[in-house]
């Protein structure tokens, strides 16, 4: 690519005007990294507090008002929840390796509409402003938002009566409007804009999974923009909709919201799914086992996951017919999610396998989000659901899915496709011990949680009786085991940055065979002005 | 620009724009006006009347950012020759997911009105509409609306035939014609609205009521708006017998509110009406 020399823009005009999906991609994938210190620092805050009985940690924070300290760690619950879903993962798998690698993967020379790209990046600085506004407003009595990032009413309506939770539902609206336009923008590149040749039976999966992705997304965000313009209108203009008084329904929300909720679950995941698939097969170096499979178990996840909503709310009083559906649709999931698992192992069977930092990671998401995924099938149970709801079990399960499943994938596509993006090699010493740190520590964080569940701990409290006062110690030191993990992270990150070494085109050799591999690292400013063609 | 003279394919690599940050930033100043103005929360202390100030700020930039986004776009495909065929079905499957996207926003509307009218509560008396609502008469004003928007819907399309067909008279003439109904069902509505005997606020079926036929006003509103700005550019003379999706995508858009309007005229208005009220 010889045109490199001329008509790139140079300085911020380069990054805050960009029409270009890997400069777009890294600005994502940096905004992703500080979201994500922020939603882990709220959480080492939560972990704090719960560290020993009674309320001792965040009164630190409140001058020693006790009171003001548990409405705090409502506050930081919703915050982290916040955080980690829209401005974490989401920015991280579909907005950073989703910008950069979905146009390469398919052979197209950037997304379908480059501007629109932009303001979907351009629109999360400014709903997570309008976040970290909220926090500084009045919520309940005392500032931000405690509702947690459900927002249900009727807390998020007569019970936090002051102007963060408009600003908490302004930060979403904008959240959902960037997410949507991305939805829109990555279905047409794909549909559109795919190299001669590369049917979508030949479209790697990485391009598969983030394709469900965005049309979950496409589908389940508006829902969610519905139900909380109607928690704003409730709350300054009188309506009633989740108001039973006037007739409305307080759980009319809840459906509302899971309507995008479980989605929304499977947005975090999937785009995992296919970076796992790739790193799998790469250090395998083995095609991928049942490919085809592979994808349409993503669709078949992507489909039945719209109608399972309602497992989250198997205590709202649903008849015992409704509530077996939803457990049996919800256990349908476990076949397709399967079927990928056994596939990922076929994949390695007999393969010839390199153990390289991606590889560990993509091996821990495989190991910990399948513990996530049989967790969750004890949980589809709407008889068994009906006493671990809001119990600690609940924790333990989900952050096996998203905080080792979405979080180890994150990671393996960080170490995976780094050397493409910077053109310089990760720290191999210092990822292989940020690996084992995380993998040990987020298991010391969360495996207890399952026992403090099962015991009965609910979630969402600042405070617990002595009986939980062990798992919650041994919870709390996992987490600082998964921080120092996270201080490597950074640390590779500098090292990698600020590495002398180069890596060559296809730093993985004959077992990574997508089309990033095939240009420079970092490849020309605009890749395929010729489109390559697919046999 | 860069390097588009390099370039072996029809795909538009776009330049850098100022106009997405541009919008994004008045969207954050209307979003925080939007909390201010709600809480009566004063821009500047000492005027209390001050608390709308920065909404309307906000509402400002984005409008600003919009029109000047959307006039490089005008520009990019009637005079730059950036709207390839590729780039025109790419446009084509973007505004059908737009309206996608914006049917399952509807769907949260309708959600909420068919939660509240096949399971009423008790304290709307376990009927509905609720006791104390005395509903409009679907056979007057909202049929007539019905056959505004119908008409419109045929209208618009007649527009379409006759640009393909090389005839901009007609095509004018019946995007105007188009536009004047838009209208009407527009200032209908409204008088709808002012002589309505219940209130915004009074229960659910006020909000599903008020909150649906106001979600699919505002559309007819932005409808209309893009139909007039396709008007201003017919007159311009834009737009060729075979290229032309600015004024598709408006037409896919007002057929979709037009649909939405036959769902809201079914489901709430014949479907919903209790005692009459007299008008």
């Amino acid at each position: 690519m010889s045109n490199e020399a001329h008509g790139i823009p140079t300085g911020w005009r380069r990054w805050v005007l960009s029409t270009n999906h890997k400069d777009i991609g890294t600005m994502y994938l940096i905004f992703a990294i500080f979201a994500g210190i922020i939603g882990g620092a709220f959480s080492g805050l939560m972990r704090g507090e719960l560290m020993e009985p009674g309320i001792h940690f965040l009164t630190m924070f409140t001058n020693g008002d006790i009171e003001a300290a548990k409405h705090f760690f409502n506050v930081l619950i919703t915050g982290h929840g916040l955080i980690m879903v829209f401005f974490m993962v989401m920015p991280a798998l579909i907005g950073g390796f989703g910008n950069w690698f979905v146009p390469i993967m398919i052979g197209a020379p950037d997304m379908a509409f480059p501007r629109m790209n932009n303001i979907s990046f351009w629109l999360l600085p400014a709903a997570i402003a309008l976040l970290v506004l909220s926090t500084m407003m009045e919520g309940a009595t005392y500032p931000g938002v405690g509702a947690g990032w459900t927002v249900y009413a009727p807390l998020a309506t007569s019970g936090h009566t002051g102007p963060a939770v408009d600003l908490a539902i302004f930060s979403l609206h904008l959240a959902g409007a960037s997410s949507i336009m991305g939805a829109i923008n990555f279905i047409c590149t794909i549909f559109n804009m795919r190299a001669p040749g590369m049917t979508l039976h030949k479209m790697p999966l990485f391009v598969w999974s983030v394709l469900v992705t965005v049309f979950l997304l496409l589908l389940s965000l508006p829902v969610l923009a519905g139900a909380i313009t109607m928690l704003l209108t409730d709350r300054n203009f009188g309506t009633h909709f989740f108001d039973a008084a006037g007739g409305g329904d307080p759980i009319l929300y809840q459906h509302l919201f899971w309507f995008f909720g479980h989605p929304e679950v499977y947005i975090l995941i999937l785009p995992g799914f296919g970076l796992v698939s790739h790193i799998i097969s790469t250090f395998s170096r083995k095609p991928i086992f049942g490919y085809l499979g592979m994808a349409y178990a993503m669709v078949a996840i992507g489909v039945v996951g719209f109608v399972v909503w309602a497992h989250h709310m198997y205590t709202v009083g649903m008849d015992v017919d409704t509530k077996a559906y939803f457990t049996a649709a919800t256990m349908v999931i476990a076949v397709p999610t399967g079927i990928k698992i056994f596939s990922w192992l076929a994949t390695m069977w007999g393969g010839s396998i390199k153990f390289e930092t991606p590889m560990l990671f993509a091996l821990g998401m495989i190991f910990l989000f399948t513990i996530g995924g049989v967790t969750g099938v004890v949980l589809a149970n709407a008889g068994v659901d009906t006493a671990m709801h809001d119990t600690y079990y609940v924790v333990a399960h989900f952050h096996y899915t998203m905080s080792m499943g979405a979080l180890f994938s994150m990671f393996a596509g960080w170490y995976y496709w780094i050397g493409k993006i910077s053109g310089k090699p990760y720290p191999q010493l210092v990822s292989k011990i940020h690996f084992w740190l995380t993998f040990i520590g987020v298991n010391v964080i969360f495996f207890p949680q399952h026992f403090l569940g099962l015991a009965g701990m609910p979630r969402r409290i600042p405070d617990y009786p002595d009986a939980y006062a062990y798992w919650n110690y041994v919870s709390t030191v996992g987490y600082m085991i998964t921080g120092v993990g996270t201080i490597f992270f950074l640390i590779g990150v500098v090292m990698t940055l600020r590495s002398k070494e180069r890596v060559g085109d296809n730093q993985w050799g004959e077992g990574a065979t997508t089309l990033e591999w095939t240009l420079s690292s970092p490849p020309p400013f605009h890749q395929f002005n010729e489109l390559p063609k697919i046999k | 620009m860069s390097d588009s003279h390099a370039k072996k394919h029809d795909y538009h690599l776009v330049d850098p724009s100022p106009w997405p940050i541009v919008c994004s930033l008045g969207a954050f100043i209307l979003a925080v006006g939007a909390m201010m103005y709600m809480h009566e929360i004063p821009l500047i202390s000492s005027m209390p009347g001050s608390y709308s100030a920065l909404f309307y700020v906000g509402v400002i930039i984005v409008l600003y950012g919009a029109y000047s986004w959307w006039s490089d776009v005008v520009k990019e495909g009637e005079h730059e020759g950036h709207h390839t065929a590729i780039v025109q079905l790419g446009l084509r499957y973007g505004m059908f997911l737009f309206i996608v996207s914006e049917v399952m926003f509807f769907v949260a509307w309708f959600w909420a009105y068919f939660n509240a009218s096949i399971f009423p509560t008790e304290a709307i008396g376990h009927v509905w509409p609720p006791q104390d609502i005395q509903t409009l008469d679907p056979w007057h004003l909202p049929f007539i609306n019905t056959l505004i928007l119908l008409t419109s819907g045929t209208t618009v399309t007649w527009a379409h035939h006759a640009l393909q067909h090389g005839d901009r008279k007609t095509f004018i003439n019946m995007l105007l014609f188009t536009i004047l109904l838009g209208a009407s069902f527009t200032g209908i509505q409204a008088y709808e609205y002012v002589h309505a005997t219940f209130s915004f606020d009074q229960n659910i079926y006020s909000s599903t009521f008020y909150m649906a036929t106001g979600f699919h006003g505002a559309h007819v509103l932005i409808g209309t708006i893009f139909l007039t700005i396709c008007l201003i550019r017919g007159l311009k003379g834009h737009f060729k017998p075979d290229h032309h999706f600015g004024f598709e995508a408006a037409a896919w858009y007002w057929h979709f509110v037009d649909v939405v309007w036959l769902i809201l005229f079914v489901s709430i208005y014949i479907g919903g009406a209790g005692t009459i009220a007299t008008h």
